[in-house]
């Protein structure tokens, strides 16, 4: 019985070694099957990369967003801020990583934590979020937040393509930011607290790298907006914008 | 028949520079001052081919191709019907590769397709195929292994036949037709997966929109864009890969390298055409010369004249053309979605050329090739109506050549549900809604609700060519089917795929997805139904045993291919015989719709080990019965 143990033992052990010199039939089809539908892949996306006037206080923006992973499952991280040139500070920067499922043929649902360095102390928030393309080719990102203190938010995002030419693409562009309760001390209000509408003409020079101009209108709304005019605020503003559009 | 030797020679001797070509057969010279990519052939029954990088110049810019033997394309194989051959793969590159001969019946462990019928041949190492030729005409060769093929991996096989050859022609050459990247073919890939549109530069724009505002009317133009945004599909999605990153060759000449073929005035002369492009369908014709088709994936066709032919990826043509006149004739090659050509020149001296024609505008998808119900009428209203002007434009530029196409084009309306107007029902058949028994996922974006049958329609956006454009229905096999069996069984089998995410897949799962192969049993005949559920055209090859093309399933005189191009929306069967017992490769010849997933492994199961399973209840039986007795 010992001997008996002992052999599978050391069969056991030579299998693995063999099989590096020689795949077998079935390891080899694995192989192929693996490289016919199986590919894991990275990708970065700069989708804003801009300097905005924002009425003669003028900011550096970002929102970028990678992945990594297969056709079903993805690693998702994106983040977005502003930089204030005047100030010489942060005003928004936040960064999530989510886990990412493709759950139809144009949507994936997300999942995981978001983190914002700025404004004010640090924040994590959770994250439950839905991504994609609807009907009538609306790219979108909508998202909702808990915030380690339980408070919870919601952000929508949309863009729409209208070729101009082939590479002269006209982008309008709009978010909304919801509270669902009031958080005075990062001034938000509860009720839609802002929105953004904005158009960008990119041209793409390649299909990769695209620069371009646009012009964005901010506002404040509600309690939000109040917060903002007691802090001596304007709450709205017209911004031009130039920037590019690069992924790899 | 001419003396076709002594027409060879005749040709050199006129021909000057030429005269330093002799060497060279026919088909390999051209009229290109460096030719560093023309064609050589290999004869004989033992042949020594190396894969290995090699430097190569495409319109004169430096590039890098994975070649066999240092030749873009890879070396003409000349073999004879009958011959045993030995053929030795060296493997000079620093990744795996194979060879795969394309359409070629043999044994399925010299098949040469990775993980499916051999190991393939790693680095450094030699891998010997032997197996004897049981097959004539017009084939080719080509890697198995990553996207080589991308990279110049393919060369021509012209097999001569034991008997007298039914083709008279004084001389022929071979025409490879490819797409050539200066990219890393990976680099193409992944940039498909992450943007599918990357290379799609001919996309609707507002300039369209106006035009089509002009022409049809603001709720037309709007309510179409409305109906193709509602679907999140784009009617330009015509090729993935587009000239945008392509030079398209022809025999490893781009368009400005110009390969010339010579001949005389008068000669009848056949052109062996092989699509080996990793990506592209190629339209092909001569504006100056009609083509008579004689051969389709290596078996011999009843003669059919056409002036354009729609040639898939992995697809073979052999055509026969008689220039008579002293002039200089091109050979236009169109990719489908006309982002760019390949042409060639025959003249009767080098150094000639002939005017190439404009690429035409490019075609946009219908709902026809959605194949979705209750839209296709829509359709016709709002984007003036393809199948409409395609029979039109028939009957009145070619009434006379053409009424065989125009009866077709009036009955193959039976895809099209009742809710279209004005047309007979006829023909019947697919009115019923399509049942789609496979998952409908992540990878699925659309299925075909009422496909339908359109063997006797031309290529995608050939419908108003205003000439002859071959059909599959117009072939027929110069021999009798060998097997005029009915089938006993019937399978269906779904393209799929979803085109935004760039997945590609058979019956909504992808090959990396599935757990076992689709089982043929030695023997059976079988009929193979595909069902089209994309907006692509795809190229479907099975490895090892021909598809006999339903085009009448009472006719002896299938036209049996080896690669079929399904249109979109279409539903084609295909009857097999499955006499070659063994692993086969079964997928679509797009190189990054296999790579995506769009690939499976048919398995033709022994006679004996198909009675063990299925009859496995009655074999207990006898064995009591035995041991009783």
């Amino acid at each position: 019985m010992k001997w008996l143990s002992l052999l599978a033992t050391s069969s056991l052990l030579a299998a693995p070694a063999a099989a590096q010199t020689i795949p077998s039939n079935s390891e080899m089809r694995e192989h192929t099957r693996e490289h016919h539908g199986g590919l894991t892949l990275g990708y970065v996306e700069g989708e804003r990369l801009e300097y905005r006037s924002n009425e003669g206080d003028p900011v550096f923006l970002w929102d970028a967003q990678g992945w990594y992973g297969g056709d079903i499952n993805k690693l998702w991280v994106k983040t977005e801020g502003e930089y204030d040139f005047k100030a010489d500070e942060f005003e928004e920067a936040e960064v999530q990583a989510l886990w990412s499922r493709a759950i139809g043929g144009f949507f994936d649902a997300q999942a995981g934590l978001r983190h914002d360095f700025a404004p004010g102390g640090d924040r994590t928030f959770a994250v439950v979020g839905l991504q994609g393309l609807t009907p009538y080719l609306f790219e979108v990102d909508s998202a909702l937040f808990v915030s380690d203190d339980g408070d919870v938010s919601a952000r929508i995002e949309a863009e729409y393509e209208l070729l101009i030419t082939q590479r002269l693409i006209l982008q309008p562009r709009t978010e909304l930011n919801f509270e669902f309760q009031d958080v005075p001390e990062y001034g938000l209000g509860s009720g839609l607290s802002t929105a953004e509408v904005g158009a960008r003409l990119r041209y793409e020079i390649k299909r990769e790298f695209a620069p371009y101009i646009g012009v964005s209108w901010e506002r404040a709304l509600g309690d939000t907006a109040d917060f903002a005019r007691a802090d001596g605020e304007d709450p709205g503003g017209v911004s031009f914008l130039a920037g590019v559009r690069i992924w790899f | 028949m001419f003396n076709r030797r002594k027409f060879l020679e005749t040709a050199a001797f006129f021909t000057g520079s030429a005269a330093t070509q002799t060497l060279l057969p026919a088909w390999a010279r051209s009229g290109a001052a460096n030719d560093m990519t023309g064609l050589k052939a290999l004869s004989g029954t033992e042949f020594h081919l190396r894969a290995a990088h090699t430097p190569v110049s495409i319109d004169g810019r430096p590039g890098r191709a994975v070649a066999i033997n240092g030749q873009l394309p890879a070396p003409l194989l000349r073999w004879r019907e009958g011959d045993e051959l030995t053929l030795h793969l060296t493997n000079s590159l620093d990744e795996d590769t194979s060879i795969h001969w394309h359409g070629i019946l043999l044994p399925p462990e010299m098949d040469g397709v990775p993980g499916v019928s051999f190991p393939g041949v790693r680095p450094g190492e030699t891998f010997t195929y032997r197996f004897p030729v049981k097959q004539a005409g017009t084939y080719w060769y080509h890697s198995h292994s990553g996207l080589q093929e991308q990279a110049g991996h393919y060369g021509p096989i012209v097999i001569e036949p034991k008997g007298a050859d039914p083709v008279a022609y004084d001389r022929d050459y071979v025409i490879v037709l490819s797409d050539w990247t200066f990219a890393n073919p990976d680099h193409v890939f992944a940039k498909l997966k992450k943007n599918s549109e990357s290379y799609n530069f001919q996309k609707r724009t507002l300039v369209d929109f106006f035009r089509d505002v002009d022409e049809d009317g603001l709720d037309a133009a709007f309510s179409n864009r409305a109906m193709w945004g509602a679907m999140r599909m784009s009617p330009t999605d015509i090729a993935d890969v587009t000239g945008e990153t392509y030079t398209y060759l022809i025999n490893g000449h781009g368009p400005g390298d110009n390969w010339t073929g010579l001949f005389n005035p008068g000669e009848r002369v056949r052109l062996r055409i092989i699509n080996a492009s990793a990506m592209t369908i190629f339209n092909l014709r001569f504006p100056e010369l009609p083509m008579t088709v004689v051969q389709a994936d290596g078996l011999n066709v009843k003669p059919v004249e056409t002036d354009e032919i729609q040639v898939g990826v992995a697809e073979t043509y052999d055509v026969v053309i008689q220039p008579r006149e002293d002039k200089a004739y091109t050979l236009m090659a169109e990719s489908i979605d006309r982002s760019g050509y390949a042409r060639a020149t025959f003249a009767p001296r080098e150094g000639m050329s002939a005017p190439v024609p404009p690429l035409r505008e490019r075609p946009t998808l219908t709902m026809r090739d959605m194949a979705m119900a209750g839209h296709a009428g829509h359709d016709m209203n709002m984007s003036g109506g393809m199948k409409n002007d395609s029979d039109d434009g028939m009957s009145m530029d070619h009434g006379d050549m053409n009424h065989e196409g125009m009866d077709h084009g009036d009955m193959d309306h039976d895809g099209m549900a009742g809710d279209m107007s004005g047309h007979s029902m006829d023909a019947g058949g697919e009115t019923a809604l399509q049942e789609h028994n496979h998952p409908t996922g992540v990878g699925v974006d659309m299925v075909a609700e009422v496909p339908s049958r359109r063997l006797d329609e031309p290529g995608l956006g050939l419908e108003n060519a205003g000439h002859r454009v071959l059909t599959y229905s117009q072939l027929a096999a110069l021999d009798m089917n060998p097997d005029m069996r009915a089938p006993e069984r019937e399978m269906e089998l779904h393209l799929t795929g979803n085109m935004h995410r760039y997945m590609w897949s058979f019956d909504g799962r992808k090959f990396s997805e599935v757990d076992g192969p689709i089982v043929f049993n030695e023997g059976e005949r079988l009929r193979l139904t595909l069902v089209n559920d994309t907006m692509m055209s795809h190229p479907i090859h099975l490895h090892g045993m021909f598809f006999d093309v339903v085009t009448d399933p009472s006719s002896h005189f299938k036209p049996r291919k080896h690669t079929i191009i399904v249109k979109p929306g279409e539903k084609v069967s295909v009857d097999v015989t499955a006499d070659a017992v063994g692993d086969w490769a079964f997928h679509c010849h797009l190189l990054y719709h296999m790579a995506a997933g769009m690939m499976r492994v048919v398995s033709v199961h022994p006679r004996d080990a198909m009675m063990e399973h299925d009859n496995h209840d009655m074999h207990d039986m006898h064995k009591s019965h035995g041991e009783r007795s």
